[in-house]
């Protein structure tokens, strides 16, 4: 039954249509191992009577040859989606019991195209972290095995804290954990700075952050509505650009997303990427850069040159600015989105004898530290006196950051590549604990693609000397994601496919 | 720029978010350590540059002006804490 856990979800897919296996068998196959991998804590919730009964249904179109492009897929879901009746927490205290009465576009997407639900996954409350830590549920523990530890012992910090263990990055720790852990086939992610891509870089599996406007965020809880997007994380490139195709499209419930029909990102996997220029910003060459980041970055430009695309030099002038503009954008507008939980309409309460003590209780208790810091941050450079010095500036910056970008584009460049992450997977309780900045610059490579809307695309390209996942990250045009699955899927076929861990958790 | 306790208290208050005196210092450094990350864009040379405030150019789709959705109340509330004949209930807002 393993075995069916290990195809990959375009595999399953031919696998269902030939009828070589049943929807049920494989979702089936799914529950197991996410009830096997419980102590991973990837997922929130699971939802295996609901699977069942889609998977049955998928079966029944099946047989009659019917059936959309992901009929009888079983995969998860980040806890930040809306999905009606079911556990929707953004893992965060203040939904506790919140179940939504509708549904988020990009899963009623996923479910017309017959997807299964397997169950909720695990992430950063409201998005706001870069290693799962923050999540009211605790840590995600990664797949990967931290060096040299046995499985024995990585299975003692399992039952006991998880101190020590892998995160698999955040916000979406829990998707990318199960993906790679072959919890799911697949999963939906969303990314604010870097929440799809540096997850997928520190566990080996493929993610991708389409444009600003690809997807819709009707039904997804708001982070920062300027940069909030949804992209898939799955274990190949062919396999994301399979889930992304169904995820993204028109919607009428969200006015930031765009009409421009969806293409056929599969059949751009493949794709020759030969006579493509391919920039590589030199401000990315950060002073005292990890040496096995640089030398993977090199090897990433010859394989794409190997492929027949040439490489050239480009410069992205405000890079520097990018991660402290985006501590004051994304902070201020999740101060206004978080407005919401006030203990009145839904989530958590705790009494008090007035109104206003109502909303500082409700909201003291129910927002974890990182939260409630970022929404003090938010609130002060938005308050009056403080607007123009730092919100007004960073949103000045950011078009500035946005034209470098233009004009590396303008000047013929395809697309841009990077390295994803500065680092390999670091420890479960291992930064941020101090300051917090040291946790955010983990999205230094990844937060100018949020600030500038375009697509982001990070593949594994090999594993660092310690034997973990390494990165590299193809930045496109505005709604060029074609090109990037063409890119990635060059890196991928150079690198080779990077074995996941065998299973020591079960 | 840098911010003092009272200034924290202030900020939290405004934020809706209760803080204790216990965890007031601990918050001020936190807030102080992101200012001081952000000073660096000081040094950015911003004059003539528009702020952005549509990251990809679009136009804002216009529909007709009529109801489109409504008479869910039972939908709406739910998910409140507490409820009463069909409406939230607060605790006193008006003496």
């Amino acid at each position: 039954m393993t075995d069916l856990t290990s195809l990959t979800l375009a595999e399953a897919r031919d696998r269902l249509k030939s009828r070589a296996v049943s929807s049920l068998e494989i979702s089936r196959a799914h529950l197991e191992a996410i009830e096997r991998a419980k102590m991973l804590n990837a997922f929130v919730a699971t939802t295996a009577d609901k699977a069942l009964e889609m998977a049955e249904a998928s079966d029944v179109r099946l047989a009659r040859g019917e059936g959309g492009p992901l009929e009888g897929l079983p995969i998860g879901v980040k806890d930040l989606y809306a999905t009606r009746g079911v556990h929707t927490q953004a893992c965060s205290h203040i939904l506790d019991d919140f179940k939504p009465p509708y549904e988020s576009t990009v899963t009623a997407n996923l479910w017309r195209d017959g997807a299964v639900m397997l169950g909720k996954l695990n992430m950063d409350e409201f998005a706001m972290g870069s290693s799962n830590e923050t999540s009211c549920y605790g840590p995600v523990a990664s797949p990967w095995l931290p060096p040299n530890w046995s499985r024995d012992r990585a299975r003692a910090a399992l039952s006991s804290g998880k101190r020590g263990l892998l995160t698999p990055g955040g916000s979406s720790g829990g998707s990318a954990s199960a993906v790679a852990a072959r919890l799911c086939l697949a999963a939906t992610a969303s990314d604010t700075g870097g929440s799809i891509r540096q997850p997928a870089a520190f566990t080996g599996i493929v993610g991708i952050k389409p444009t600003y406007g690809r997807c819709s965020r009707y039904g997804m809880v708001a982070f920062a509505s300027s940069l909030d997007q949804a992209g898939p994380l799955a274990r190949t490139v062919r396999d994301a650009a399979i889930m992304l195709r169904s995820m993204a499209g028109p919607d009428a419930k969200d006015s930031t997303c765009s009409p421009a029909p969806v293409p056929d990102y599969e059949a751009a996997v493949g794709r020759s990427v030969k006579g493509m220029k391919i920039g590589v910003p030199k401000e990315y060459r950060l002073e005292g850069m990890n040496s096995e980041i640089e030398a993977l970055w090199t090897r990433g430009a010859e394989w794409l040159r190997a492929a027949g695309a040439s490489v050239v030099e480009v410069s992205l002038p405000h890079t520097p600015y990018a991660l402290p503009a985006y501590y004051i954008v994304a902070p201020a507008e999740a101060s206004s989105n978080l407005a919401r939980y006030d203990g009145v309409r839904y989530g958590l309460r705790e009494p008090a004898a007035d109104i206003v003590e109502l909303y500082e209780k409700t909201r003291a208790k129910g927002f974890g530290a990182e939260v409630r810091r970022r929404l003090m941050i938010g609130t002060y450079v938005l308050s009056a006196g403080y607007y123009d010095a730092y919100y007004v500036r960073a949103q000045k910056i950011r078009t500035l950051i946005k034209r470098d970008f233009e004009r590396a584009f303008a000047d013929g460049v395809d697309a841009i590549l990077t390295p994803a992450t500065p680092s390999a997977a670091f420890g479960i309780g291992e930064k941020g604990s101090e300051n917090p900045v040291e946790m955010y610059l983990n999205d230094v490579f990844t937060v100018t693609v949020n600030m500038a809307g375009l697509p982001g695309l990070v593949a594994p390209a090999g594993l660092s000397s310690e034997g973990l996942p390494l990165g590299l990250q193809l930045i496109g045009r505005p709604f060029d994601e074609e090109t990037l699955f063409a890119l990635g899927e060059t890196i991928e076929q150079s690198a080779g496919r990077t074995a996941l861990p065998e299973p020591w958790w079960e | 720029m840098s911010v003092d306790l009272n200034a924290v208290r202030r900020i939290a208050h405004l934020a809706r978010i209760e803080v204790t005196e216990a965890e007031t210092p601990h918050l001020q450094s936190e807030i102080n350590a992101i200012l001081k990350f952000v000073e660096a864009l000081d040094a950015v040379d911003v004059d003539g540059v528009e702020p952005m405030t549509s990251v990809i150019p679009m136009r804002l789709p216009m529909r007709e002006d009529v109801v489109t959705d409504g008479g869910i109340a039972p939908l709406v509330l739910a998910n409140a804490p507490v409820t009463e004949d069909g409406f939230f209930v607060v605790p006193k807002v008006i003496e």
